[in-house]
């Protein structure tokens, strides 16, 4: 049935409205940020998460192929914050120009990481076999120590991590994640 | 041309009509500037003076204020208004010089990192690094200000950039790839509102500043009246509504009225308009209106769900989606009939919990009756500004407000020493109506320096402080939860304040008389030029209603 003004008459009741944001959806979130390429972006998007107490837990930013603009990936845990307020907080940042939530199953997100490990003998030969298995690289070789570098997921390189620990593991850098989404469509 | 005379075409071409402002070695160029231009500019004693004038002349206006501050300490005096007019969502421009370019960076004499500083506490900000992109700054920084969420916008120029000649050519329009405020309202969700209103049986309008804001008054009384819906109002959205008449159930919050909270806490709907939850109106949060489903409207997508999560969301301008959630509502033809029972409780709360307090026989001036003097003697009429604390709530309470932009004060931050230089900006801006200031006895002496500029600008403010020889609102708190043990709030009888308004060649009268009072201020309101009027009140005299901090609105004290 229409009424006058072209809509619907049909009556709502109160108790079939729910309120559906500010949940937690409990998993990782990777946020892919485009901002202008200004100084200073960095620090307003790094303050803000400070002010608001959000956590964030990797950060990469790069070029992007306009030099105006550059990218900004970091990754936050949607356990502790409503996602959607992070991101309704960036969006008002001037410099902000556009964030895309990647989908964990719509996108590829890759870290690259660097192990130094201090091992010499037949144990060698056994990280070298792990390294294998994670299809890293050994890129640099002393008599007591070996650089190994991963990429992948970041479980992929925490759990290369566990495996070398037992080893002598002198120290590990992690670029944080950057991600890009799958199919046709931009990121 | 010089880039300082672009600045001032720039100022022009924005409709600025005064800057509120203090020189210094940094912004020197834009100072000789001014001595050619025809904009006015206000020579305050403190740059957080400035800052509130103008941030008081745009509450007074709705058009974008303008300060003006040199580089290092010029910028940190001004930190204080830039980071209440965030909280307020006040549009102001701050202006602030920077040191030379080349010392950037080697703790030069007056260098502050002005846009670091400000940054938590800007909507944006532009530090300025080519001295043709300064008239394009200065529109950015303009349009963003007043679009949107209103707020305060900091250029921080170095000196050697504003010293520069460059080809001037008026800017026509702004290009920010990262700023769409969104404006229109979600048809859906509007229509989806307007249905539940019809199916509300107990349903309010919790209205903020916001409406004030999106000069939205008309739009909310048009929709209040399609039906009789009861309305109350935050602290920061008084006069938007006129405070009067059976739908108006007073300021809610934490010296809300029990009507106005009451409410809340026992509707079944509450529509938000242009308002944000914040601690003071929701009290604990998890026992917040426990029986309600919310509308939440507000300009700032941001604010949606950020303390209450909201069933009907609605970003956009509230002045253009409110005639058209009342069309809807209209259209549905909803029967007016099922609000007759919660009217009905309303009327009941309004007649069982009226703001009262203790009046006695003797002559002493209660401080709530200082305020219905005021409002008697200024027939109601008046912009009135306030500082922070008890003398506020007060004025909150008992001054009833008909329109907006005739209550000015610092919500948000509470700010203390707000109230002169905001009378001052909003006289500035509103000439042709009476502006008075109930300043409080520990706030006015936080910017009384501007009652100089005051005197020497023949800027016409009303002064009236309500004196009650301490820092009322803590000593209260202090009384309240610290079991009387009064810390630090006793000023003793100083300053002399009726000196002091003579040292700063005004007016300056001591009232102590209740019997003569409504007469004693009026005469004193029609004293010319700016006056300063010492009210003497109770001094152990407590604001209520109450709800105490961490409780639920229903627990309200006094
Ligand atoms: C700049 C600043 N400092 C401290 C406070 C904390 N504070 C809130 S109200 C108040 C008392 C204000 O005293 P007065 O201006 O005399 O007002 P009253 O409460 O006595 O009416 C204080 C100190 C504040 N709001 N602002
Ligand atoms: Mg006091």
């Amino acid at each position: 049935m229409m009424n006058a003004e072209g809509g619907t008459s049909e009556t709502l009741s109160l108790d079939d409205l729910h309120a559906s944001v500010g949940v937690r959806s409990g998993r990782k979130h990777v946020l892919s940020i485009l901002v202008e390429n200004k100084p200073g972006v960095l620090t307003r998007v790094a303050g803000l998460f400070t002010r608001r107490g959000f956590n964030i837990d990797t950060l990469a930013v790069g070029p992007t192929d306009d030099d105006a603009i550059s990218r900004i990936t970091l990754t936050v845990d949607g356990a502790l914050h409503p996602i959607d307020q992070v991101t309704k907080q960036l969006h008002k940042l001037v410099n902000v120009i556009k964030i895309r939530d990647l989908e964990p199953g719509d996108s590829l997100a890759r870290e690259l990481a660097l192990f130094k490990v201090t091992v010499d003998g037949p144990r060698r030969a056994e990280v070298m076999q792990i390294c294998d298995i994670f299809r890293g690289k050994v890129v640099d070789v002393s008599k007591d120590s070996v650089i190994f570098e991963v990429t992948g997921t970041t479980e992929k390189i925490t759990a290369f991590d566990e495996m070398l620990k037992p080893f002598g593991l002198v120290e590990m850098m992690r670029t944080g994640e950057i991600a890009i989404a799958r199919g046709r469509d931009e990121t | 041309m010089r880039a300082v005379d672009a600045i001032m075409e720039c100022l022009k071409a924005e409709g600025v009509e005064v800057v509120f402002g203090l020189p210094g070695g940094a912004n020197l160029p834009t100072y000789d500037a001014f001595v050619d231009s025809e904009i006015k500019h206000i020579l305050v004693r403190h740059e957080a003076g400035g800052g509130h004038a103008a941030e008081g002349y745009a509450k007074a206006t709705g058009k974008v204020g303008v300060a003006f501050g040199t580089s290092g300490p010029g910028a940190t005096n001004l930190v204080t208004p830039i980071v209440d007019a965030m909280m307020d969502s006040v549009p102001v421009v701050f202006m602030t010089g920077q040191i030379r370019s080349d010392l950037l960076g080697t703790d030069g004499f007056q260098e502050a990192d002005t846009i670091g500083i400000t940054m938590p506490g800007v909507k944006h900000s532009f530090m300025v690094t080519d001295a043709n992109d300064i008239p394009r700054t200065i529109h950015e920084a303009f349009y963003i200000a007043r679009s949107g969420r209103p707020g305060p916008v900091v250029v921080d120029i170095p000196v050697d950039i504003s010293r520069a000649d460059i080809d001037y050519e008026p800017v026509m329009e702004v290009s920010l790839p990262g700023y769409q405020p969104n404006v229109e309202g979600n048809a859906k969700q509007i229509r989806q509102a307007a249905k539940a209103l019809a199916a509300a049986k107990r349903p309010v309008l919790y209205v903020g500043g916001g409406v004030v804001l999106g000069d939205a008054s008309e739009e909310l009384r048009a929709l209040a009246a399609s039906d009789r819906f009861p309305v109350t109002s935050t602290l920061m959205g008084l006069g938007s509504f006129p405070s009067e008449g059976p739908q108006w159930l007073g300021m809610l919050g934490m010296h809300g009225t029990r009507a106005a909270n009451y409410s809340m806490d026992q509707a079944d709907l509450i529509c938000a308009i242009g308002a944000r939850f914040d601690d003071r109106i929701t009290g604990k949060l998890d026992e917040f209106a426990p029986h309600a489903k919310f509308i939440h409207i507000d300009v700032d997508p941001a604010e949606i769900s950020k303390n209450v999560p909201a069933h009907i969301p609605i970003v956009g301008d509230v002045k253009s989606i409110l005639p058209h959630l009342t069309s809807e509502y209209r259209a549905l033809g909803a029967d007016s009939t099922r609000l007759d029972d919660w009217l009905a409780k309303i009327e009941s709360w309004k007649k069982e919990f009226p703001l009262t307090y203790t009046d006695t026989d003797d002559n002493e001036i209660r401080p709530q009756y200082m305020v219905e003097a005021v409002y008697e003697a200024t027939g109601g009429n008046a912009i009135v500004c306030s500082d922070v604390g008890q003398h506020q709530m007060w004025t909150a309470q008992y001054y009833h407000f008909p329109e907006p932009r005739r209550w000015i004060n610092s919500g948000g931050l509470g700010t203390m020493g707000f109230g002169l230089p905001a009378a001052m900006g909003a006289k500035i801006g509103c000439p042709d109506q009476d502006v008075v200031l109930i300043a409080g006895d520990g706030s006015i002496q936080m910017n009384m320096q501007e009652l100089a500029a005051c005197s020497q600008e023949g800027i016409d403010v009303k002064v009236l402080i309500m004196n009650n020889g301490c820092l009322g609102m803590v000593r209260q708190w202090q009384e309240l939860f610290w079991e009387k043990r009064y810390s630090h709030v006793d000023m003793g009888d100083y300053p002399d304040f009726v000196k002091l308004a003579e040292a700063y060649g005004a007016t300056g009268v001591r009232l102590t008389d209740k019997s003569t009072l409504v007469d004693d201020l009026r005469s004193a309101i029609a004293t010319p030029g700016p006056v300063v009027v010492d009210v003497r009140v109770t001094e152990e005299e407590n604001v209520y209603p109450m709800i105490s901090p961490g409780m639920p609105a229903r627990d309200m004290v006094g």
